[in-house]
């Protein structure tokens, strides 16, 4: 630690000196160089936590190295903010000389960082941004962004149809008033209606409410169930506050209203709600169950698909740089080798259609059980139905899906509202 | 009095040029980080011109900013203009765009001062931030617009270096042009409104008039500042507006030193190379940047640019101990 600490200052020293030369990392043969990009500091630095660790035990348990090549990881904190990943990103390429950069959290930071790879002519592999165009209308326009997890409306296609086969009629969306609120709306919202359902109300509470005495009143009575999209600390407050009002009907939720990160901090009001997305903790397969008990032991908590999701990547990169034969072929050869990659991955099979994932997409249940021989009755997402092999383009086709705009505040239009 | 200021000139002089011929030969990195603290610089120094200069701490800078990024955005990517020998014509609509937002600003801000004015300017800031954040067909909402061609006339912009001149460029006309206006006669009854605005008015000033024309200025080279952040930043999103933005631009200004101009200039060299290049190296880096900020405030509230003076009134005063202690000694004591 103190070795670090004095190595810390000591480069600091050094680059203070150096600053107006600039410092150059210098490259050895047959190293990997990636820059991670996550928020370190301010409110989104425990997901970046969760973010960075999820990479760094792929790298621990490989010994360092992807597909053979000595990798060299350098974290950059972005703050949680688009403008500093910018500076950050240029900074891992033109400093650390980087050959691809990975992460970002917020699906802005996605558009922000995707003109920088085209700029530096890098590799970009946002992990967790979800924003659908990336690799939806804009994907010509961004030919080194690859990704790896999902975008906003994946899961949520599958959510609607299986909330229209539940019985529901009319439901009621509640989400966090920005662009990845309303592709998650509007994925669920599609999927729902075209197989008979209605929304019949849609409430945006801004990004980072913790009150919503305003809107829980406002929500129709006739509804049969809701359906929330909350984003960190909203997704604590928001399930509490609507159950203590006395609403009894389910609760259906965006992939981020109850994913792991959070699903520890929740009170047993949680339990029942129904939510998906591509992992959840509880699935039960060897590998996952390996995967949660080794990233327990060494974080001290039940990884999140944040950490999923880099740990992933990591893989992805690895059987990439395999198939390579350990040399980076740069970005536009590396692409083509991940898109041909069929993956044994920690949340299922994975393969690639448009630099995207094809993948199981999980609907879950949040229980209080025993799971994997931990001694305590916990909350899990358990898993109470998958489907197979869900594109970004969900069952309406690719070229169909595409002639429709992004879903936004207004699409698709609330035809039953009033 | 003459031969100081002259000096200064001078050595402002001599710094720019340093700047201007040490950069470029640098690291990529350190090129792209100076060009920012460039377009931060501008920001800043049209910030002075308010609290500095007239005393008029505003808490909405990042407003003028914000509407001159999102112009040039909105031109660049929905009309296709700015892209050409027409970049010029978007930096003067992005200058006007500034002023007449401050126009419209100062109606509200400029009957209040002090506090009041600092919440004014707040919550006026504040709404364009929400303008920017809710209205998506327009800005894009939070995923904001990504500005991905810079502007073509002749010139690679697209190298850094080359745009690191032209910012630079941009730079030097703001510094000069501010620098004039301060000296004016103009900018002197503006230093006698911060002095004591009641003289100024009983003396038969115009004082409103002249603090709404000072609101109006410091806009338009907002607005300028937010054009270039623009095509430097490659993104414009909520973030730009938002209220960390102003509080930055006000802090660069308070540690470099308010009323001098080239403080902001230091205060944004020092912040951007705090925040961009020392996180790179250490993560607790916002402990040695607040440790600035207090230590300014504490010690030097006068800002890095009062250094000199502070030293030269230590000399000064140490000088005259020693010639007060000179003469006790040569006083035989008596015992």
């Amino acid at each position: 630690m103190t070795g670090t600490l004095r190595r810390r200052l000591l480069s600091m020293l050094l680059g203070g000196i150096v600053l107006g030369l600039g410092m150059n990392a210098s490259a050895r043969a047959e190293e990997l160089r990636i820059g991670f990009i996550a928020p370190m500091t301010g409110i989104f630095a425990q997901i970046g936590k969760d973010m960075v660790n999820g990479f760094q035990m792929y790298l621990d348990e490989h010994k360092g190295k992807l597909g053979g090549a000595d990798v060299k990881f350098v974290v950059e904190d972005n703050q949680g903010k688009g403008d500093a990943a910018v500076t950050k990103a240029k900074k891992l390429v033109l400093s650390d000389k980087a050959q691809m950069f990975i992460g970002g959290l917020l699906a802005s930071t996605g558009y922000a960082l995707a003109p920088v790879s085209n700029e530096e002519k890098t590799l970009y592999i946002p992990s967790i941004p979800a924003a659908d165009d990336l690799t939806q209308r804009q994907i010509s326009k961004y030919p080194y962004v690859f990704r790896t997890t999902w975008t906003s409306s994946q899961p949520h296609h599958p959510l609607g149809k299986w909330a229209c086969e539940q019985g529901h009629k009319k439901i009621v969306t509640i989400a966090a008033d920005y662009a990845f609120g309303y592709e998650v709306v509007g994925g669920f919202q599609k999927a729902f209606e075209d197989c008979g359902g209605k929304i019949i109300q849609k409430l945006w509470p801004r990004l980072g409410e913790k009150d919503f005495g305003p809107y829980i009143p406002q929500i129709k009575s006739d509804a049969d169930a809701v359906f929330s999209l909350m984003v960190g600390p909203m997704a604590l407050q928001f399930p509490k506050q609507l159950r203590q009002s006395g609403f009894k009907k389910p609760i259906l939720g965006g992939g981020t209203s109850y994913d792991e990160f959070i699903l520890p901090f929740m009170g047993d009001f949680a339990i029942g709600d129904v939510s998906a997305l591509q992992y959840s903790a509880a699935i039960q397969t060897p590998k996952n169950e390996a995967f949660v008990k080794t990233y327990r032991a060494n974080y001290g908590k039940v990884p999140s698909y944040y950490s999923e999701a880099n740990y992933t990547t990591a893989q992805l990169i690895d059987e990439a740089m395999k198939k390579s034969g350990g040399k980076y072929p740069g970005a536009e050869k590396f692409i083509a080798i991940m898109s041909n990659i069929k993956l044994d991955a920690v949340r299922g099979p994975v393969h690639f259609e448009d630099r995207n994932p094809v993948q199981n997409i999980y609907i879950k249940k949040v229980e209080k059980k025993k799971m994997f021989g931990y001694p305590k009755a916990e909350l899990w997402n358990v898993v109470i139905k998958t489907y197979p092999n869900v594109s970004q383009y969900w069952t309406y086709g690719k070229e169909k899906f595409l002639k429709q705009p992004v879903y936004d505040k207004n699409y698709p239009p609330c035809k039953y509202c009033e | 009095m003459m031969s100081s200021q002259k000096f200064k000139i001078l050595m402002v002089a001599v710094a720019l040029v340093a700047l201007a011929y040490i950069v470029p030969h640098s690291s990529s990195f350190v090129v792209l980080l100076a060009t920012r603290a460039l377009v931060f610089a501008i920001l800043a120094m049209s910030l002075d011109i308010l609290l500095g200069f007239t005393g008029l701490p505003s808490l909405g800078q990042a407003a003028y900013f914000g509407v001159g990024a999102y112009l040039t955005a909105i031109l660049a990517t929905k009309f296709h203009v700015g892209l050409g020998w027409d970049f010029w014509l978007v930096v003067i609509y992005g200058m006007l765009i500034g002023a007449a937002l401050a126009a419209l600003f100062g109606l509200f801000a400029i009957r209040a001062t002090g506090v009041y004015f600092l919440m004014i300017t707040l919550a006026l800031g504040q709404c364009v931030w929400g303008l920017a954040y809710r209205w998506n067909s327009l800005t894009g909402g939070d995923n904001g617009i990504s500005v991905t061609a810079r502007p073509t006339f002749g010139l690679d912009l697209t190298n850094e270096r080359t745009f690191f001149f032209l910012v630079f460029g941009f730079f030097l006309f703001t510094l000069i042009s501010l620098y004039v206006l301060v000296q004016s006669p103009f900018g002197r009854s503006l230093a006698g409104i911060r002095e004591r605005e009641l003289r100024m008015q009983i003396l038969g000033y115009n004082t409103w008039l002249h603090k709404y024309i000072a609101f109006v200025i410091a806009g338009a080279f907002g607005g300028l500042s937010g054009v270039l952040w623009a095509h430097t930043n490659g993104l414009v999103s909520p973030e730009t507006v938002v209220l960390t933005t102003s509080v930055d631009a006000l802090l660069m200004v308070v540690l470099g030193g308010a009323g001098t101009l080239v403080g902001g200039v230091i205060g944004s060299v020092i912040v951007f190379g705090l925040r961009e290049y020392l996180s790179t190296l250490v993560p607790w880096w916002q402990y040695v940047l607040g440790g600035v900020y207090v230590l300014t405030i504490l010690y030097l509230p006068t800002g890095l640019m009062g250094i000199p003076a502070r030293i030269r009134q230590a000399r000064g005063s140490s000088d005259k101990s020693t010639k007060s202690a000179t003469p006790e000694k040569l006083v035989p004591t008596p015992s």
